[in-house]
């Protein structure tokens, strides 16, 4: 995704938002969307969340899909797949976008989706995570996802500049990488045609030619092989060749990494109500109580994170 | 030139409701010494870019890329955190910041002073040109790159590759270096030198940090003269 040839100032606008109080949680959505408004610039081509919330119960799973054109009949879909499991919810329809929540494990969901419906796209499954994005302008996209009244624990942004592959809804970030985990990224992977087919050799699918999916290809292998969220990330300091920084989105937090040479900014916050990552400190001076944060610059090479755990 | 009459009116601008455009055009249209207060940067970017008058500008709160860039004779006061390349390309005044700067702070300034008083990050003094640059806290990797005229001093730490392929600018660590670049290496600190540090902490309102627990680094000329042996790396 993103950024650039060596004397073009690319972009890519990440933010992140941790909350740490229930009163927050109902305002998350507000919060990140005002967050996507000021990186807007950095990423006029397209934009996309993820929300973490309302965790399924046990023995049931999310699944975000997306629809290629507007004619599906969601309800219809929610039928099938109450038919084909043990029951599911009706869809929760946002834009393009619908939410389903299947008394399946997500994995069988998958290999359902596949088989049945694969016209439509998989946008993220697991407990918890809900992932919405699209082309477009990202102040178009807030307003028609109604990103505002979405509540949660955390969610991660990303506004979208493209420079190395199409402007799609496909190629927007956030990346799924595996249950409940996504990427967005900002900068771009140099290795990245290679590693894709050494990932695809392991079984790893891919749906664009995007270096940033390869990224989040990347960490659902090692994953898959056994790393903690921490490992895979440490790993991208030698086997990604290129700028990035990352933000992770587990179902518990969110961890944050930037490459050793530090080629693309980030700005972390913390108060006593959220921790807060972005791009550019303006996207975090709109957070309430931002004034007397303690904000610093995440060093390059260093995993951080916020949450319980870092586990796959 | 005389000493400029700051006193004689107050400028205030609030970055919630004026555009930094509009702060901007009036510092480069008011030609007479001012005070400028700026409030709510609320982390907007070129705030207080070429200035070309002995203005006194206090900016209160965190600002974004670029403040201060190309500044010229003002005083600039930062009470926050600056993004990416504050007072770049300076020409001369002084710009203060009050928390830490991000990359490439004072990058190609050519004249002036810039005082972080908390922490720089990497590239900290890029290509710097004749400026000076005195960081209370650490800098991060590739500080000093190619610079090749003024001083930098460190009062902690040093990271990667300070002064990678630096020319004739000196600098003055007393922190540990994490590693030096390229061509540059520890040299001996004379009284000259001593002396232009002892100036340069006073000048940044340092008083607690001795000149003499600083090492000096430099350039040690093997890169950028010709030499034919060294044909082959050319």
């Amino acid at each position: 995704m993103p950024s650039a040839a060596s004397t073009v100032i690319c972009m890519c606008g990440i933010a992140g938002l941790y909350t740490k109080s229930p009163a927050l949680q109902a305002q998350l959505g507000e919060h990140l969307a005002r967050m996507l408004e000021q990186l807007s610039f950095r990423g006029p081509d397209s934009a996309g969340v993820a929300f973490y919330r309302e965790p399924a119960p046990a023995g049931s799973c999310k699944i975000s899909l997306c629809a290629p054109h507007a004619d599906v009949d969601w309800s219809s879909i929610g039928a099938e797949l109450a038919d084909a499991f043990e029951g599911a919810s009706e869809p929760r329809v946002r834009a393009t976008h619908a939410l389903f929540v299947v008394d399946a494990d997500a994995p069988e969901v998958q290999v359902w989706l596949a088989a049945e419906h694969p016209e439509l796209r998989l946008m993220s499954a697991g407990s918890a995570i809900e992932i919405y994005k699209e082309a477009g302008r990202p102040g178009d996209f807030v307003r028609r996802f109604d990103i505002e009244r979405i509540d949660g624990s955390h969610a991660l942004g990303h506004t979208r500049m493209a420079t190395e592959s199409r402007v799609t809804t496909e190629h927007s970030h956030p990346f799924s990488t595996g249950l409940d985990l996504c990427l967005v990224h900002n900068g771009s992977l140099s290795n990245h045609n290679r590693l894709r087919g050494k990932l695809r050799r392991e079984g790893i699918q891919f749906q664009t030619d995007n270096d940033s999916e390869v990224a989040a290809g990347y960490l659902t292998w090692r994953l898959r092989e056994g790393a903690s969220l921490e490992q895979a990330l440490e790993g991208c300091l030698s086997d990604l060749d290129g700028f990035y920084t990352f933000a992770v989105g587990s179902a518990d937090g969110f961890a944050v990494l930037r490459d050793p040479i530090a080629c693309k900014p980030a700005v972390m916050a913390e108060t006593d109500e959220w921790v807060a990552i972005a791009s550019e400190y303006r996207a975090i001076a709109v957070l309430p109580g931002a004034e007397d944060a303690v904000s610093w610059e995440p060093e390059p090479g260093r995993v951080y994170s916020w949450g319980t755990t870092l586990v796959a | 030139m005389s000493a400029p009459d700051v006193t004689r009116e107050a400028l205030s601008f609030d970055l919630a409701s004026d555009s930094v455009r509009e702060l901007n055009q009036r510092l480069h249209e008011t030609h007479e010494p001012h005070r400028v207060r700026v409030l709510n940067p609320a982390g907007r970017h070129s705030i207080a870019v070429g200035i070309d008058a002995p203005h006194e500008v206090e900016i209160d709160g965190h600002v974004g890329y670029y403040c201060a860039g190309m500044n010229k004779l003002a005083s600039v006061r930062v009470h926050g955190n600056c993004g990416v390349g504050v007072a770049e390309n300076m020409m001369s005044g002084t710009v203060t910041v009050e928390g830490s700067a991000s990359q490439s702070a004072a990058a190609s300034a050519r004249g002036g002073l810039l005082v972080v008083h908390g922490d720089a990050s990497a590239r900290c003094a890029i290509s710097l040109k004749g400026a000076d640059v005195v960081v209370r806290g650490a800098v991060g990797h590739m500080s000093a790159f190619m610079a090749q005229k003024g001083a930098l001093v460190v009062c902690g730490d040093a990271g990667e590759a300070l002064g990678d392929s630096v020319y004739e600018a000196r600098l003055y660590v007393r922190g540990a270096v994490a590693g030096l670049g390229a061509d540059c290496i520890e040299k001996e600190m004379r009284a000259e030198h001593l002396e232009q540090l002892a100036q340069l902490l006073e000048r940044a309102e340092i008083d607690d940090v001795e000149a003499r627990d600083f090492r000096r680094y430099g350039s040690a000329r093997q890169l950028y003269h010709f030499h034919v042996e060294n044909l082959g790396s050319y």
